[in-house]
């Protein structure tokens, strides 16, 4: 028996090291995709029938703010106004005359929804693995992006019905909110099946995918009845993209994505705790139940809110919290923000090569998705057979 | 410390799990629950954990109901060990048994927390596994960082469900020995089920012998666990042999 009191010889505070090791390089991760997201996003403003230079790219930007800027304090506070131009120095033009107009104007709003997006849909699926403690769960495989594509269908179908095709903002939020209402439910559904006593995760995922196969018939059904203008506006909303992008979309997104982004962060503990086990959970006294429902309804809510505007995209939910795992671990207080990060700088790069390589005609974002979503997916599988947890 | 349980029933539908069960424990005492699969032992713990509500009695930690007192001051007093555990892919040791710390951290961790996390891998000689992933653990292993999780909690009682069911005979016996080292340093106590009549033996206190939910026996192990016990309550053939390290029990054989 070898004397277990004796803790003195033990190496020098092992787990202080390795903790302060993995923040460090937790952080740097961060940073550099933050880094990586600002070049996408330069890189993307540049891109497209007309070449804008980085330079220009960024002095549109800044030209912009600055004009909007000078107008709002002229308009309201005209004493501040006064004195804002009186700063010596001054922004110039971009030496593209087209360059503010494109950049401002067209590609930035477009940029912002897929990084919007991008963020949605990966801290959504970064939360729903840690919930329901499955690495293979995301709004997709849930059912959550097909029933919330079913809703949005059954708007654009019965839309003009109610609203007589007058009222195109009016119908437009009709989407939206029948797009969440579908995708709660179906949430609802899963989360349903997963209290259920004796459920395991196989059945979760199983019964996830067979409601995502219901809505899918409906949508086909609906599909199938309605004429062709409708069917149109159907395809292009069920293969995904940024077409939706325009300033007052964006506007309202911003606040809908951290909003949640910021509640779903401020559940990083609990997340982790939750790793360990529903019991374990429960004795560190987390009220488990109320955590999953709250965590689920909020990033349902977040993911929702984007397919509204964009259509399904899939395997973001699944890809970009996946790399972050693997790079920086489990700590959910880092993984919620880096997994944003991965989803908006994938969809980012994913759509600007959907617009730009076939241009002037432009491929689906989800085609692309798709792709490396299922190349991704068959790599996981094989991982993580081989890491003997599947 | 007290801790009383006071006439705990528990049904799932018409099946009752726990029928009228009491006893109490005090400082630095371990109870082992004994009984055959489907006794009760586990619900009984996951009660006294609170992840269950008992269907009639109460159970008192110094005098206040357990269900009365707020989860987050619980969960400072009360540490649970499940008999099956999961943890997630890319989970570190350090990291799962910082869970432990969950109720003294708000966002950042200190270096008290760390430290503790330190000392409690290294009460089970486990310090050098502390950057390990969970997967990479053997089933013995994985089960003793469960157990480090708890001890990193700090409780005053110490709720394990048969905490070296995965565990070869060395690691079962150096787990017993740290439980029973702490629990008589730190004057905490331990609600302990166990499989192996000896484990109860060797370091309990106290044994509780469960039947179909009831209790059929009380007090000291030497007392309780009697071959005749054993042969009411397993239908198995035992005897008893004495030498220097103390009173051993041998089952040998299940009765047609």
């Amino acid at each position: 028996m070898p004397d277990i009191t004796q803790t003195d010889a033990a190496p020098p505070s092992t787990v202080h090291s390795l903790y302060k090791a993995g923040s460090g390089r937790r952080i740097t991760f961060i940073v550099f995709l933050l880094l990586l997201l600002i070049a996408a996003v330069i890189f993307s403003a540049g891109i497209g029938t007309v070449a804008i230079s980085p330079e220009d790219s960024i002095l549109s930007v800044a030209h912009a703010c600055a004009v909007s800027v000078q107008n709002f304090l002229h308009t309201y506070l005209p004493a501040v106004g006064a004195r804002y131009d009186s700063i010596p120095f001054t922004i110039p033009s971009p030496s593209n005359p087209q360059a503010e107009l494109i950049v401002i104007g067209f590609r930035l709003p477009r940029i912002i929804l897929a990084i919007l997006t991008g963020i949605s849909l990966a801290v959504a699926g970064a939360v729903m693995q840690g919930l329901l403690r499955n690495p293979l769960v995301d709004p997709f495989m849930l059912g959550l992006s097909s029933a919330a594509a079913f809703g949005a269908a059954v708007a654009i179908v019965i839309g003009p019905g109610i609203f007589g095709g007058l009222i195109l903002i009016g119908s437009n939020s009709f989407i939206i909110i029948l797009a969440f209402f579908f995708g709660w439910l179906s949430m609802l559904l899963v989360y349903g099946i997963s209290r259920a006593r004796g459920v395991n995760q196989a059945t979760l995922i199983l019964s996830g995918v067979v409601i995502g196969y219901i809505f899918s018939a409906g949508l086909i059904f609906l599909q199938y009845i309605t004429n062709n203008d409708q069917l149109r506006d159907l395809v292009v909303w069920l293969m995904g993209g940024m077409w939706g992008a325009s300033w007052s979309a964006v506007l309202l997104l911003i606040p809908l994505t951290l909003i949640p982004f910021f509640l779903l962060e401020r559940m990083s503990w609990d997340l982790n705790t939750i790793a360990v086990g529903d019991d374990v959970a429960k004795n560190l006294g987390i009220n488990v139940n109320r955590l999953r429902l709250s965590g689920l309804m909020i990033s349902t809510f977040a993911a929702s809110c984007c397919l509204a505007f964009t259509g399904i995209i899939g395997f973001i939910g699944l890809m970009g919290p996946h790399i972050c795992r693997m790079i920086i671990g489990n700590d959910h207080r880092y993984l919620i923000p880096c997994s944003g990060l991965m989803g908006a700088v994938i969809l980012l790069i994913s759509d600007t090569a959907a617009r730009t390589v076939m241009s002037p005609v432009e491929i689906p974002v989800g085609v692309i998705m798709y792709v490396i979503g299922g190349l991704f997916f068959l790599f996981l599988i094989m991982r993580a057979r081989g890491r003997g947890l599947y | 410390m007290e801790l009383v349980i006071d006439q705990i029933s528990k049904a799932y539908g018409q099946q009752w799990v726990l029928d009228n069960v009491s006893f109490k424990m005090g400082d630095g005492e371990i109870v082992a629950l004994v009984g055959p699969n489907g006794s009760g032992k586990s619900t009984l713990i996951k009660t006294l954990a609170t992840i269950l509500d008992p269907t009639f009695g109460k159970i008192t930690l110094d005098g206040a109901d357990i269900r009365g007192i707020d989860p987050i001051e619980l969960a400072k007093r009360v540490g649970y060990v499940p008999q099956s555990f999961s943890y997630t892919l890319y989970s570190t040791v350090f990291e799962t048994v910082l869970m432990g710390r969950r109720r003294y951290i708000t966002w950042s961790v200190s270096d008290e927390e760390l430290s503790r996390v330190q000392l409690a891998l290294d009460s089970l000689e486990m310090g050098d596994l502390a950057g390990k992933f969970m997967d990479e653990l053997s089933g013995g292993e994985r089960q003793k960082v469960f157990i480090a999780r708890a001890l990193a909690q700090d409780p005053q009682v110490f709720l394990f469900d048969e905490p070296t069911s995965a565990l070869d005979i060395r690691y079962q016996i150096e787990v017993m020995e740290t439980m029973r080292r702490i629990t008589r340093e730190q004057k905490s106590s331990m609600i302990v089920a166990v499989h192996d009549l000896n484990l109860a033996y060797r370091y309990a206190d106290a044994v509780v012998v469960l039947n179909r939910g009831k209790m059929i026996g009380y007090g000291k192990p030497q007392d309780i666990l009697t071959p005749d016990c054993i042969r009411s309550v397993y239908g198995v053939d035992s005897f008893a042999i004495e030498n220097e390290f103390g009173k051993f029990i041998v089952p040998f054989r299940a009765r047609p």
